[in-house]
């Protein structure tokens, strides 16, 4: 029942083949189980039982709110949720209880969804590995999994083997990890430059940006105001679709949600792919990009084009500056955002009385960690008056021949571009802590910070497993808005690829999974 | 407790270690000065607390340098990718409110219905002005 697809899940609890409550349960005791990963920051059981109960009497009534009553959700400790301490996985917030629901929180909640627990993160987001919060980092499910460890040659059962666990990636880790081991059928990231298409990457789930504007950010702790989305992660593209329907639209609370009816997302069945244009540009293809994934980079574009797409490499000129563009822009950004954090109001506050001044540096300075104050203390640096014109406004007109790089791609006729996601598949912690969190930002977010530059909307698509039994992913952009145009590309591509389900033959032995993924035999792209 | 007292007391978590400003001089690209660092500090009210946080502020500062290569003549800074369109504005009516008790109740220090601050119009005392026996 838990590796089946939301629609699915959804049909049974209608025809009352599971209920609401057994299904939370189940979840809850996967929670149980797969604890060591700490995916979770806060599990709230007794909220997601309640919320089971109201779910299993309106089913019992024939009143079901739709798709996605009595499904289990998760949602990142980014968002505020109303009564459940929300902390951004840092010592600022610890113990804030926001008094009310993020909208996009909100609107799920209204559709009788389950509300299991608040993921882990890098504290504020900021991150690409998910290592870097105050609880800990998160640890990938696919390093347990009976496909990595075989190629390791390691017992599939034991679990002492721990020391070299992977990333999963980030900064939305533990909505990954959550979904990946089916706790829940869909989580809430964020994305800002990756957030969620990283972590997506990595253990082999959909990790949907959508365009900005269309889903509101009232109640995601900012980062970036002009770059932050609230991100899906699902195991499947119709998953992501049928949240997103629920999710999209102007939000009066967030009025950088556009105003436009949006329609409704629910994704035809591609068959025929002769109509599409594919891009491919080429100042993606960098040397640190690892053999494999451009491997199955080319053998995307080859299934596209074998199938009577037409694929053409297209240029976007200013990508080498795009990850300086995005350093300078983020850092100025979360300097100004994270100015509201002095203890006065909510959040921590340090013993210091003597004056306010002093008061607020030491709070901040017990608050935050290394990386949040390394961003605030850069983003003040370009923004000092001797600097503001060669680093923020340069770094803003930039922005705008990076945007325009898109637009000008997109008017040529192109309906959806193709890149990698990540640089390579997850590696272990130990190698990734090697290097400081601003390196590893900007080593792993070169593929996907442009597209938050520049609005767009993007997916993340688990393609195949590597050599070493892991999941790769790659990237579809497409046009600001044609969010649905996009996942439908996607679909298809999916189908296509038919992406192996992770085993955890330790964990899910006495859970049915379902095996359809790996019955159907089409064309896939495994190594 | 005395005047001084209550200076070293809430200086001390904030930089004590200062040595590492002259060291990070030397070595820095001497565009990250004393100056600067304390400047930034005051700016950010947040502590760099270690000379690797300096020498990351370099490494920064010289990854951001490399957009000087870039051609801007003539292209308008771009604020937000929905320049074109007008923000949303809800009409000016009160349409919630009155939870003050919501709101006091995740503060710290609040009495009857005032978030309570220390005293302002304090700043914080510049370099020259800690004890010698802080700087090491």
């Amino acid at each position: 029942m838990l590796g089946r697809t939301l629609r699915e899940v959804s049909a049974a609890l209608k025809q009352g083949q599971i209920t609401p409550t057994e299904l939370c349960r189940k979840c809850l005791s996967l929670i149980q189980k797969t604890k060591f990963l700490n995916a979770y920051i806060t599990v709230s059981e007794e909220v997601a039982l309640k919320q089971a109960e109201e779910s299993e009497k309106r089913y019992k009534k024939g009143q079901s709110l739709g798709d996605l009553d009595g499904i289990p959700i998760a949602v990142k400790d980014n968002f505020s949720t109303s009564g459940i301490e929300t902390t951004c996985a840092s010592n600022m917030l610890k113990g804030y209880v926001p008094p009310y629901n993020a909208t996009v929180v909100q609107k799920l909640l209204d559709q009788g969804a389950l509300l299991m627990g608040k993921t882990n993160l890098d504290e504020f987001a900021m991150g690409s590995g998910s290592t870097d919060g105050v609880f800990g980092p998160v640890k990938n499910p696919w390093s347990y999994s009976k496909q990595y460890r075989e190629k390791k040659q390691q017992n599939p059962r034991g679990e002492s083997e721990d020391s070299n666990w992977l990333i999963t990636g980030g900064s939305s880790g533990g909505s990954a990890a959550a979904v990946s081991t089916f706790t829940c059928f869909a989580a809430l990231g964020s994305d800002t430059g990756g957030s969620t298409r990283n972590p997506a990457a990595h253990c082999g789930l959909v990790g949907f940006k959508p365009s900005y504007g269309l889903v509101s950010r009232h109640g995601l702790i900012p980062l970036v105001n002009s770059m932050d989305v609230p991100g899906i992660l699902t195991r499947y593209v119709d998953d992501t679709a049928i949240v997103l329907d629920i999710l999209a639209g102007h939000d009066p609370k967030d009025s950088t949600t556009v105003q436009e009816p949006v329609k409704s997302f629910i994704l035809p069945t591609l068959t025929d792919v002769s109509k599409l244009c594919i891009g491919i540009p080429k100042e993606y293809l960098v040397p640190e990009l690892s053999s494999e994934v451009r491997s199955l980079w080319s053998k995307a574009a080859d299934l596209f084009e074998s199938e009577g797409a037409k694929v053409i490499e297209v240029s976007l000129p200013h990508t080498c500056y795009s990850i300086i563009c995005y350093h300078v822009l983020c850092t100025s950004e979360v300097a100004s955002n994270m100015a509201r954090f002095d203890g006065l109001e909510y959040g921590h506050r340090c013993d210091i009385n003597v004056s306010t001044e002093a008061m607020y540096a030491a709070t901040r300075r017990e608050g935050f960690n290394d990386v949040v104050r390394g961003r605030i203390l850069s983003g003040n640096f370009f923004l000092l008056k001797e600097n503001y014109e060669n680093y923020f406004i340069k770094a803003q007109k930039v922005r705008r021949l990076i945007a325009n790089d898109f637009v000008n791609v997109f008017n040529s006729g192109v309906d959806v571009l193709l890149t990698p996601t990540t640089l390579c598949e997850a590696v272990p912690y130990l190698e990734f802590i090697k290097e400081d969190n601003r390196t590893r930002s900007a080593q792993d977010d070169i593929f996907t910070q442009a597209v938050n530059m520049a609005g767009l909307p993007a997916v993340s698509i688990p393609v195949s497993l590597s050599s070493k039994g892991l999941p790769v992913g790659l990237q579809f952009i497409g046009r600001a808005f044609c969010d649905q145009q996009l996942l439908t590309v996607a679909k298809w591509f999916e189908k296509q690829v038919q992406f192996p389900v992770i085993q955890l033959p330790q964990l899910l032995d006495d859970c049915s999974l379902s095996l359809e993924n790996e019955k159907l035999a089409s064309v896939s792209l495994k190594q | 407790m005395c005047a001084r007292a209550v200076w070293l007391a809430f200086r001390a978590p904030l930089g004590g270690r200062r040595g590492f400003t002259c060291q990070a001089d030397s070595q820095g690209s001497g565009r990250i000065t004393a100056e600067v660092i304390e400047h930034l500090e005051r700016l950010a009210l947040v502590d760099f607390g270690s000379r690797e946080a300096v020498v990351r502020l370099e490494k920064a500062v010289a990854f951001a340098d490399r957009l000087r290569a870039v051609n801007t003549d003539g292209v308008e800074p771009m604020e937000s990718v929905l320049e074109d369109r007008c923000l949303y504005l809800r009409s000016d009516n009160v349409a919630e409110g009155n939870c003050a008790e919501e709101l006091l109740q995740n503060s710290h220090f609040v009495v009857e219905e005032y978030f309570v601050a220390p005293p302002g119009n304090i700043s914080l005392p510049r370099l020259g002005e800690q004890e010698p026996s802080q700087q090491t």
